[in-house]
């Protein structure tokens, strides 16, 4: 009897020492690392970044599998040691089990980098889109769900000779991302017979763009513009005070919210302009509409947000989603060097709002884009009406691998 | 700072001593055997000036690792260490020298780019590395950085004090605008990644505590290559230049080839810096030579106090931690708000840094009162 | 400099020069004569701003490092001026106040009480231009913003012959720049106050002496060239553009012209300016990737052989 009643015992104590281990672990809060660019040029894009991760942690009230999720922040100003040491210092100190970022394209090599060197935590990438993150020596633990620049620009070569443009001139910045912008957009037009004779690759924060202007040769059709932020103000303004009038195709980062939104007369002549982007102003999918909804609520023009969320709210939106899907797929279950959660996210197909991504072999994603139009809306605001949008897009841009070349300032070529 | 309060700040005895030979200087012959005002230096004199101080410093940084983590060790400690070295260059140039350099990131840009290109790394589609080995790729840069750092100064040197920030400030920013736009070379706006300590002898460089102790090594071998300098003749000569060029120069002294030696002297620590900071960051881009930067190393340097090679050590922590752990006081995104503001109250309150602020509060609660210190 | 030497010099720098003169005109005249003139506007922007450092450097001996943060808050409060009122001489009247009161501000509060500091003057400017330019980032975030030209200047000048077209305000700027460097020309050597500001250059000590308040002179003084950086900055917030950044660059080009054409001389800015506006605009467009080079070598050449710049004076 007293035999039964001990074991008994032991056993509701055993019992209720594991449950109540499984249930510290349920109870533990998970640590989930954000890094955005809050300093420097691109800092509008960063605060909206987060924004957009926030929304998907709200989304879920804060809690993920049980678990209550504790956001750290960091913050970075583009330069890629900040971003590493940011990082560093959201791993090793504050000891974070996910970490969410970064934003620009030079930090997320370096923070990829950085990531081979801790394994045991999972890395999920903030916007970064350089081709050679996932492409040139990619890291098991990081992970990006949200297409790169060059699959953004797919569709957009058909689109342009569509409207016919038989020969354009592309005015870019001379650094990573737009390379493969411009690769995504060339492979397809040159493919097609389209004609690039004359590529400007102007350096970053230059803000002359008189030169560049004066180089334009008579006969091209249009001007493929990526230029972001300030540049693409910038050379609008100075190309239609020197009397230029031909049109435009744009980069995804050229006509986002972020360009449309600028304070100034000039955005007009933007109408009728062609480009290629994740996230579509206007597109009527309902998930689409949905998160569009919860971002305008839950973040009003008057806190500082953009009327509609960017592209960098969107993506940030995906990849913080992506966390959380992987961490409900294990249960919070971050034991055994976070190995279960990897693979899961490895073979997960996450849902967001403009369509399903599934990740290919080098954990890059394999998803959606949109061939977007400007057009003025009733109240004279400027949007990105939907033209096609174009789904299962992997990062060989549907190439083979042998014939595909990474953008650089010389790939692709047809003049 | 005029040149007063820099002779005011050298409480050192060998600046005493340089004063006392440079007042009673009445021809080349004392000054040149400068050392007459002076103990020559040798083991037994150098024993006698370690002090209890020293001693607790060096076996703190020394044990340190091993009770730190290894973040504190490689992001706090080892990244100070370099930091401070390149700062240190700055306070040689510029607390001894009369002659503050902005140029210092730059010339360890050039250190460390040269690593980049001459040694192992990667460039994305490019291939510009020679990946030679590793102790080809540290000489070669260390050397070319000095020549880079002794033309700086043969083109800043021939004019007076205040035109030595500005022209060092566009050589700077000009050396930045070369990575950034320059593609053959420097790769442009991504710069180099993957660009790691090496293996040597089995121990991984790249480790925490070991790439912290090489980071101490050449810390320390900087900071006693300074100390030594400052007293030898050369040294002495140079803070002559620095109080009084025109004597110095009726006196005999080449003037020009004097800061040209120093330029280069600080161009070979700014150079050692480098290689370590770029072996800490993994990378090298532009941003890494930028104007933040520039002013950065100015800001460790002044923070720190320029009256002792010990200073930009302190500065270079005290702002690593404040980088670091900012955004868990404040809003990150102000992290450049704080620092201007550190600043500002440094040079407004305290322009000899925390060293001028510490020696106040010293003589302020132990000297007797009514008493001659 | 000997007088062999001289000649040979100027031929290796002055032949190359011709040779490409020459080859640019054949090549593309178009291209070759439109660059010439936006070298040339692009220069008198830079002047404006220069023109108030170096005017600041020459008296005071300070090397405003601020100048560049001055620009921005001008061109930054031009800019809501002008969308609020929609009138551009309010806001230039706006950018060249406001900037000029927070000069007047730093000179009376922080500099005065550190006569003959260089260093530490500098070191302070430093420190206020990283604080300047955070607050305004905190204030207007980090977006854009993009002034509008007056309805007069908007747009292309058309039938212009050989160039096609050109922007009417980009043209604009030229006889604005020639307008600023008269009128400073004037104030200078005309007036009184110009007098005293010529003298001080020359020798503060002995104009102290001769009972001027040299403190007042120095407060007048560095509002003129701060508010010349905020005029410059309303003029460059239309044709550049303002955002967190570009107060480095306009700092970069003040330093190159003020180096290239001497402290402390206006006519000195004026060639720099110009020197430096070519050479950036025609290093863009015929050699993007070594532009900069072009500069840096120029500034080398310059502080080899004229370390005071070309109309400089000693101290």
């Amino acid at each position: 009897m007293r035999r039964t009643f001990v074991k008994t015992v032991v056993a509701a104590a055993v019992v209720a020492a594991f449950g109540g281990l499984a249930y510290a672990q349920q109870g533990k809060p998970v640590k989930i690392g954000l890094l955005a660019t809050l300093e420097g040029p691109f800092a509008a894009g960063g605060a909206d970044g987060m924004r957009g991760a926030e929304l998907a942690i709200k989304e879920r009230n804060g809690v993920v599998a049980g678990r209550k999720i504790e956001l750290v922040k960091a913050s970075s100003d583009a330069k890629p040691d900040v971003a590493v040491n940011a990082t560093r210092k959201l791993v090793e100190q504050d000891k974070v089990d996910v970490m969410v970022g970064p934003l620009s394209g030079g930090e997320g090599i370096a923070v990829k980098e950085y990531s081979k060197t801790q394994p045991n935590i999972t890395f999920i990438n903030g916007s970064s889109g350089a081709q050679a993150t996932t492409l040139v020596n990619p890291s098991p633990n990081f992970f990006r769900f949200n297409t790169e620049g060059a699959q953004w620009m797919v569709g957009l070569g058909k689109a342009a000779l569509d409207k016919g443009y038989k020969r354009v001139m592309v005015i870019a910045e001379d650094y990573a991302f737009p390379y493969s912008q411009v690769q995504g957009f060339m492979s397809e037009y040159c493919r097609l017979g389209g004609k690039v004779p004359v590529k400007a690759w102007v350096p970053l924060g230059g803000k002359d763009y008189a030169s560049v202007i004066a180089r334009i040769p008579k006969d091209v059709d249009a001007l493929v513009v990526v230029l972001g932020g300030a540049d693409a103000v910038n050379f609008l303004n100075q190309y239609e005070a020197a009397g230029g009038d031909k049109p435009m195709v744009g980069g995804s980062i050229t006509v986002s919210q972020d360009i449309l939104n600028y304070k100034g007369k000039r955005r007009d002549s933007l109408v009728g302009t062609i480009a290629g982007s994740p996230i579509a102003d206007s597109y009527d999918g309902a998930d689409f509409k949905k998160f569009v909804a919860a971002y305008q609520k839950e973040y009003p023009v008057s806190s500082g947000a953009y009327p509609s969320p960017s592209l960098f709210a969107l993506v940030y939106y995906i990849n913080m989603k992506a966390a959380l899907d992987g961490l409900e797929l294990v249960k919070g279950d971050l034991s055994d060097g976070q190995k279960k959660y990897q693979a899961a996210l490895a073979k997960m197909t996450l849902k967001t709002p403009v369509g399903d991504v599934k990740l290919d072999a080098n954990r890059q994603a394999i998803g959606t884009t949109f061939i977007t139009e400007v057009v003025k809306d009733k109240q004279g605001n400027l949007f990105n009406k939907v033209l096609r949008k174009v789904d299962g897009i992997d990062q060989m841009l549907g190439m083979k691998k042998e014939e595909f070349q990474m953008g650089s300032r010389d790939v692709p070529n047809c003049p | 700072m005029s040149a007063a309060n820099w002779r005011n700040a050298m409480n050192s005895g060998a600046g005493r001593a340089a004063m006392r030979a440079r007042v009673s200087a009445n021809g080349a012959g004392t000054l040149v055997a400068g050392d007459r005002a002076l103990p020559p230096i040798s083991i037994p004199t150098f024993w006698r000036h370690i002090g209890a101080r020293h001693v607790v410093v060096i076996l703190f940084a020394l044990a340190y690792p091993w009770f730190a983590t290894p973040f504190f060790t490689f992001q706090i400690g080892a990244q100070s260490l370099a930091l401070g070295l390149i700062a240190l260059s700055l306070t040689f140039l510029g607390g001894y020298g009369g002659m503050v350099s902005l140029a210092q990131i730059t010339v360890a840009g050039i250190a460390g780019y040269g690593i980049a290109i001459f040694g192992a790394a990667s460039a994305a589609d490019a291939t510009i590395s020679l990946g030679w080995p590793w102790w080809v790729a540290v000489l070669i840069s260390i050397v070319i950085a000095t020549v880079c750092a002794a033309f700086i100064g043969w083109l800043s040197v021939r004019t007076e004090g205040i035109y030595t920030i500005m022209i060092t400030l566009a050589v700077g920013v000009a050396f930045y605008y070369l990575c950034l736009q320059n593609y053959s070379v420097f790769n442009g706006f991504q710069g180099f990644q993957r660009v790691h300590a090496p293996t040597v002898l089995g121990v991984n460089l790249r480790d925490a505590m070991p790439f912290y102790y090489l980071a101490l090594f050449w810390s320390l071998a900087g900071y006693f290559f300074v100390k030594y300098l400052l007293r030898a003749p050369f040294g002495i000569a140079l803070q002559g230049i620095r109080d009084n060029p025109r004597r110095m120069n009726s006196l005999g002294f080449n003037v020009t080839a004097h800061r040209i030696a120093a330029y280069a002297l600080a161009g070979v620590i700014a150079a050692v810096g480098g290689v370590l900071l770029v072996w800490y960051n993994g990378l090298i881009g532009p941003g890494s030579v930028g104007t933040s930067w520039i002013i950065n190393i100015l800001i460790i340097a002044v923070l720190g106090g320029m009256r002792h090679p010990i200073g930009p050590f302190l500065g270079a922590v005290v702002f690593v931690l404040l980088q670091t752990f900012a955004i868990d006081l404040i809003d990150r995104e102000r992290f450049n708000l704080l620092i201007g503001a550190v600043f500002l109250v440094i040079v407004l309150f305290s322009p000899d840094g925390l060293l001028g602020w510490w020696a106040g509060l010293k003589s302020k609660f132990l000297t007797p009162r009514g008493g001659v210190r | 400099m000997r007088k062999s030497w001289k000649i040979f010099w100027t031929l290796v720098i002055g032949l190359p020069l011709i040779a490409f003169v020459v080859w640019g005109l054949w090549d593309n005249t178009r291209l070759f004569v439109v660059t010439f003139l936006n070298g040339m506007t692009l220069a008198s922007l830079y002047f404006i701003v220069a023109a108030g450092f170096t005017l600041v450097f020459g008296l005071m001996r300070n090397v405003n490092l601020a100048h560049g943060s001055l620009y921005l808050l001008g061109g930054y409060l031009g800019f809501l001026v002008a969308q609020h009122t929609g009138w551009f001489v309010l806001a230039l009247a706006a950018g060249f106040a406001g900037a000029a009161l927070v000069g007047l501000l730093m000179q009376v509060s922080v500099f005065r009480f550190m006569p003959g500091e260089d260093l530490r003057q500098t070191l302070v400017t430093i420190a206020l231009s990283i604080i300047i330019a955070d607050l305004l980032l905190w204030w207007l975030g980090g977006t854009v913003h993009q002034a509008d030209a007056p309805e007069l200047l908007s747009g292309p000048l058309r039938d212009i012959p050989l160039i096609k077209a050109y922007s009417k305000y980009r043209l604009a700027l030229l006889p604005i720049g020639i307008a600023i460097g008269v009128a400073l020309w004037l104030f200078l050597n005309r007036t009184r106050v110009g007098m005293m500001i010529r003298a001080g250059v020359d020798d503060r000590a002995m104009l102290s002496a001769a009972g001027v308040n040299v403190n007042v002179l120095f407060a007048v003084t560095f509002a003129i060239g701060a508010g010349l950086a905020g005029f410059g900055g309303v003029i460059g917030a239309v044709e550049l553009s303002m955002a967190p950044g570009e107060d480095v660059r306009l700092l970069l080009a003040s330093l190159i012209v003020v180096i290239i054409g001497g402290m402390g001389s206006v006519v000195g800015a004026a060639l720099g300016a110009s020197i430096l506006g070519l050479a950036e605009t025609y290093g863009l467009a015929y050699a993007p990737t070594y532009s900069v080079v072009f500069t840096f070598v120029i500034l080398a050449l310059v502080l080899a052989f004229r370390p005071r710049g070309f109309l400089g004076r000693p101290a």
